[in-house]
């Protein structure tokens, strides 16, 4: 076969690090066998990862481009493909492809210069994590960072330790966590994401990047235009089945966009356009 | 334009397949005719058109894509992809030929699809006109002339003669290829079928099919529709009408275990299946009534938003004939098409 | 015997609903033209004035229909259903087998619905209507002893309606009723028909002909799964081959071996269940006499264990399921697979 490039042909992966987050999630550090990145990316964008004769699936790639050493994906463990990758130890290969789909806007107008307010929820840290270290990076293109994260349990924070070690310290960013349920070691903020951003009384001069769980997400956007934000200020990504990551497959569309190539960031004025069916 | 005598059409078979793999419409055993590749004896088939669609030479419904070979913890990523060589599916319709194109939106577009487009570059479509189409034909109301197929070659087929003409430059090539076995010819009576195959056009019961309700940006119309509960209720959500469909391309990647390595294979899938969006953690098309709906949408509006307001559908009327409830996109379109527009 | 009409089923239905008996009823729609029609769900008796029809081509069997629509959770009825009222179905005689079979099988509330069995003279296969009369049907008048086809090609042509008939018709095994609530028009007798006539030259050919014919059919297949999702005795939850985790799942043959044992497994599966409706072949749209598969299971049954057919009573135990002391002994059969082998 002659040279052309073919996107769903995969590179090779070297798991060289495994970190373990929480009790069904670990993050995995990944770079080519010569020791690189295997592509770059910018925050939001997802990559393909598989195990051959297991299978083949998105994950949101929570390292910053920034990051010029390697890749990092935070990931619970869920179904076929997340299962294999929970029992695999260094020096493990796989093959990862990508990058897929947009990016936030972070070198663009509607981030630059604003004020941000990152809402995570479980696991929606995730692709938040890119986007924060990104903006940490170029510190000086941005206002005021504030984070509100919450898990069910304080066992179920994800990345913990750089949250409070280097996050929480960083001058003008402003971190908040909340757990689900009290717990005799948990001193910090007790209920729901949603509630606390209504606590926090959040005004509406900023932009809000708000990821998790489908319920906590409706929830949270509810409760930021009660708080006077628009659904141009909220930006969320989504999470549908994908094969192909190239839009060809046909799976992940809601109406006539792809999440794979169109999304998965979207702005909230432009999901609101597309049809109920996510 | 050429012409040749159908006594000497095998002639111009065997020629053709001298030089390149020849595929055709054949008639099988149950009657009905599908591609095959043309070896001394084979007829070409009179049926207007095959059970399943063409797009099986450029997106077959199992091919090969690569190899793994794992070994410990290591893996090897192994390319398979072949060289394509030339090759020729003669006899196809008109709105076949236009489900090629609809097919290149999709696979053709950045990024590029390898597999489809090296296929593609390589086969040379003759298309041939329908001078008896048949009563689930709706083509024209995609504005599609059956007269008229497009292509690399068109031909007509009348009484006695097979004419020719070559619209590109693959098609000239073919055409000099057969040089010796054609001559120069008028196209009086080409221009003759023209004209009674456009009368009969006029009679077809589905010509007046209207899809001047549909296109982009028509999602708000039709999702919430009430209509959608009726006409998907009995719905088996079998595969049938997107596999014999010319331009139903989804798909599906899995990797098989042959014992000596990991093969992964793309093959077609279907978004009637209820697995087709299931997740780990959910499905956000639960019910067969949404999966319904995704396919006539997807025909219908959300491919015309993407493509420049051209139609996921070229009337072929194959899901008319095999959908084992007589359910289709012509029942679809008229049941949600004839409503006013509140 | 009197000929059977789209008014008399519509009569009933009428009644039906109106009386209050039924909610909803399972009959066939009208659609593009004659030979168009669709299994449906009707709601009023608006509905089923203007769009009901019987004829010729009203093939589908509905008795699978019924299980979604009779289903109960905890004793409750889903919500398909008015509680207080049933569900009307049509029952042409071969379905009333694969009803009985599903109440053998616990897959129906029989109390949720009410059976009307329909006089059945068979059913016409358009595909055969074609090969006589040519493309381009624009009607098919089967009002009559024979049927009338008008085509935009040909002259109008009087087919004798045997000529046309359904191989599953042609080769009917019963014009009796095994279950209804009510009648329209006659119940027939159990046929002493010909239907394992194809078996019997397929058992005739040597193992590397049959090997072939069953290739040749089966690599036709292009895995829609309309034989399975239309047939009545497949009603898994979950079927094996759409769980990944089966380690059979597939969407399409990765290799001609895959390519028969969909076929083979499903034959397997539903031995001694299938009541040989022929809904599997008349559904497939690469016409693979899939049917025949089947017969060959039913008709060793019938051999090894004496003359079973499954949906002749509601309860009966299958032989592959039961024990007799008389039962062919395992080496018997063995042997037997020997000799054709």
């Amino acid at each position: 076969m002659n040279n052309t490039n073919e996107t769903l042909i995969p590179k090779v992966g070297v798991i060289t690090d495994v970190r373990i987050d929480t009790a069904d999630i670990k993050t995995f550090r990944v770079v080519t066998p010569d020791g690189k990145k295997a592509f770059e990316h910018m925050p939001g964008q997802c990559a393909m990862l598989s195990i051959p004769g297991v299978g083949e699936a998105m994950f949101s790639i929570t390292s910053s481009p920034t990051n010029t050493e390697y890749m990092e994906f935070s990931i619970k463990k869920c179904g076929c493909v997340t299962e294999w990758l929970h029992q695999a130890e260094v020096g493990q290969q796989i093959t990862i492809r990508g990058p897929y789909g947009n990016a936030f806007p972070v070198d663009s107008d509607e981030f630059k210069g604003k004020k941000l307010l990152f809402i995570a929820g479980g696991i929606g840290i995730a692709p938040l994590r890119s986007v924060i270290n990104y903006c940490r990076y170029y510190r000086d293109d941005y206002k005021s960072i504030n984070l509100v994260y919450g898990s069910r349990s304080m066992d179920d924070l994800v990345n913990y330790n750089e949250i409070i070690n280097e996050w929480a310290k960083d001058k003008e960013m402003y971190v908040y966590l909340t757990v689900d349920k009290e717990d005799p070691d948990w001193v910090k903020h007790v209920g729901f994401v949603p509630n606390y951003v209504k606590e926090l009384k959040y005004t509406p001069d900023r932009v809000a990047i708000v990821c998790g769980p489908p319920i906590m997400i409706k929830f949270t956007v509810a409760a930021l235009k009660e708080l006077g934000f628009k659904d141009t200020q909220i930006y969320t990504t989504m999470e549908l089945r994908m094969k192909c990551g190239v839009g060809k497959c046909g799976r992940c569309n809601i109406g006539s966009k792809y999440v794979c190539k169109d999304g998965p960031v979207f702005r909230y004025d432009e999901l609101g356009e597309l049809p109920d069916e996510y | 334009m050429r012409k040749i005598s159908l006594q000497k059409i095998d002639l111009m078979f065997a020629e053709i397949a001298n030089n390149m793999s020849l595929y055709l419409p054949v008639d099988q055993n149950d009657g009905k005719a599908a591609y095959t590749k043309w070896e001394e004896g084979k007829k070409w088939s009179n049926a207007l058109n095959t059970v399943k669609s063409p797009k099986d030479f450029f997106f077959p419904q199992t091919e090969d894509m690569m190899e793994f070979k794992v070994e410990g913890k290591n893996v090897e990523v192994i390319d398979t992809r072949k060289v394509s060589e030339d090759f020729v599916v003669f006899g196809v319709r008109a709105c076949d030929v236009k489900a090629f194109d609809i097919l290149d939106r999709v696979f053709l577009v950045d990024p590029r699809d390898s597999y489809y487009a090296t296929k593609r570059e390589h086969g040379i479509i003759v298309s041939v006109a329908c001078t008896r189409p048949s009563e689930t034909c709706f083509c024209s109301a995609f504005g599609i002339d059956p007269a008229e197929p497009k292509a690399d070659v068109s031909v007509w087929k009348t009484e006695d003669e097979l004419f020719m003409q070559s619209n590109t430059e693959k098609g000239e090539k073919l055409l000099k290829m057969i040089e010796g076995l054609t001559e120069e010819a008028n196209d009086e009576k080409v221009k003759e079928q023209k004209e009674q195959i456009s009368k009969i056009m006029k009679k077809l019961p589905l010509a007046d099919l209207d899809t001047s309700k549909f296109g982009g940006g028509k999602t708000d119309d039709f999702f919430k529709a009430p209509e959608w509960d009726e006409l998907s209720e009995t719905c088996l959500g079998c595969g049938t009408c997107t596999f014999v469909c010319p331009t139903c391309q989804c798909y599906d990647i899995k990797d098989f275990n042959t014992g000596k390595g990991i093969i992964r294979y793309r093959c077609w899938d279907s978004c009637m299946y209820s697995e087709f969006t299931r997740m780990a953690h959910g499905n956000n098309r639960n019910s067969q009534k949404e999966r319904f709906r995704q396919r006539f949408m997807h025909k219908l509006v959300y491919y015309p938003e993407n493509n420049d307001g051209i139609f996921g559908c070229v009337g072929c009327g194959r899901c008319v004939s095999r959908c084992p409830i007589s359910m289709n996109i012509v029942k679809v379109m008229k049941k949600l098409g004839g409503k006013e527009n509140e | 015997m009197q000929k059977i009409t789209s008014e008399m089923l519509i009569e009933k239905a009428t009644e039906l609903l109106t009386n209050g008996t039924v909610s909803t009823v399972l009959g066939w729609k009208k659609g593009e033209c004659d030979y168009d029609v669709s299994p449906a769900e009707f709601k009023s008796v608006e509905e089923v004035k203007n769009e009901f029809i019987y004829n010729d081509f009203s093939a589908a069997n509905l008795s699978k229909y019924l299980i979604k629509r009779t289903e109960k959770v905890h004793g409750q009825a889903l919500v398909f259903l008015n509680p207080e009222k049933k569900i009307l179905v049509f029952l042409k005689p071969c379905d009333t087998y694969s009803f009985n079979q599903l109440l053998t099988e616990h897959r129906l509330d029989r109390e949720s619905v009410y059976a009307v069995g329909v006089q059945c003279d068979g059913m016409i296969d358009i595909e055969k209507v074609k090969k006589i009369a040519g493309d381009g049907i624009l009607s098919v008048d089967c009002s009559g002893e024979d049927i009338i086809v008008k085509t935009l090609y040909n002259d109008d042509m009087t087919i004798a309606k045997a000529d046309v008939l359904a191989e599953r018709c042609v080769n009917c095994k019963s014009k009796k009723h095994v279950a209804y609530d009510e009648l329209l028009g006659e119940t027939g007798e159990v046929i002493d028909s010909n239907r394992f006539d194809e078996v019997e030259k397929l058992e005739k050919m040597t193992a590397d002909e049959r090997f072939a014919f069953w290739q040749n059919e089966l690599s036709k297949c292009i895995r829609c799964n309309a034989c399975r999702d239309a047939c009545p005795a497949c009603t898994c939850e979950k079927c094996v081959f759409d769980n990944p985790k089966s380690g059979v799942e597939n969407k399409s043959p990765a290799n001609s071996f895959e390519e028969k044992l969909f076929h083979i497994i499903r034959a397997y599966h539903v031995a001694g269940r299938c009541t040989d409706c022929g809904e599997c072949s008349r559904v497939c749209p690469q016409n693979i006499p899939l049917h025949l598969l089947n017969r060959k299971f039913i008709k060793d049954m019938n051999e090894f264990y004496g003359d079973y057919q499954a949906g002749a009573e509601v309860g009966s135990r299958a032989p592959l399921v039961n024990y007799t002391t008389s039962d062919i002994e395992p080496g018997e059969v063995f042997d037997r697979g020997d000799e054709d082998a």
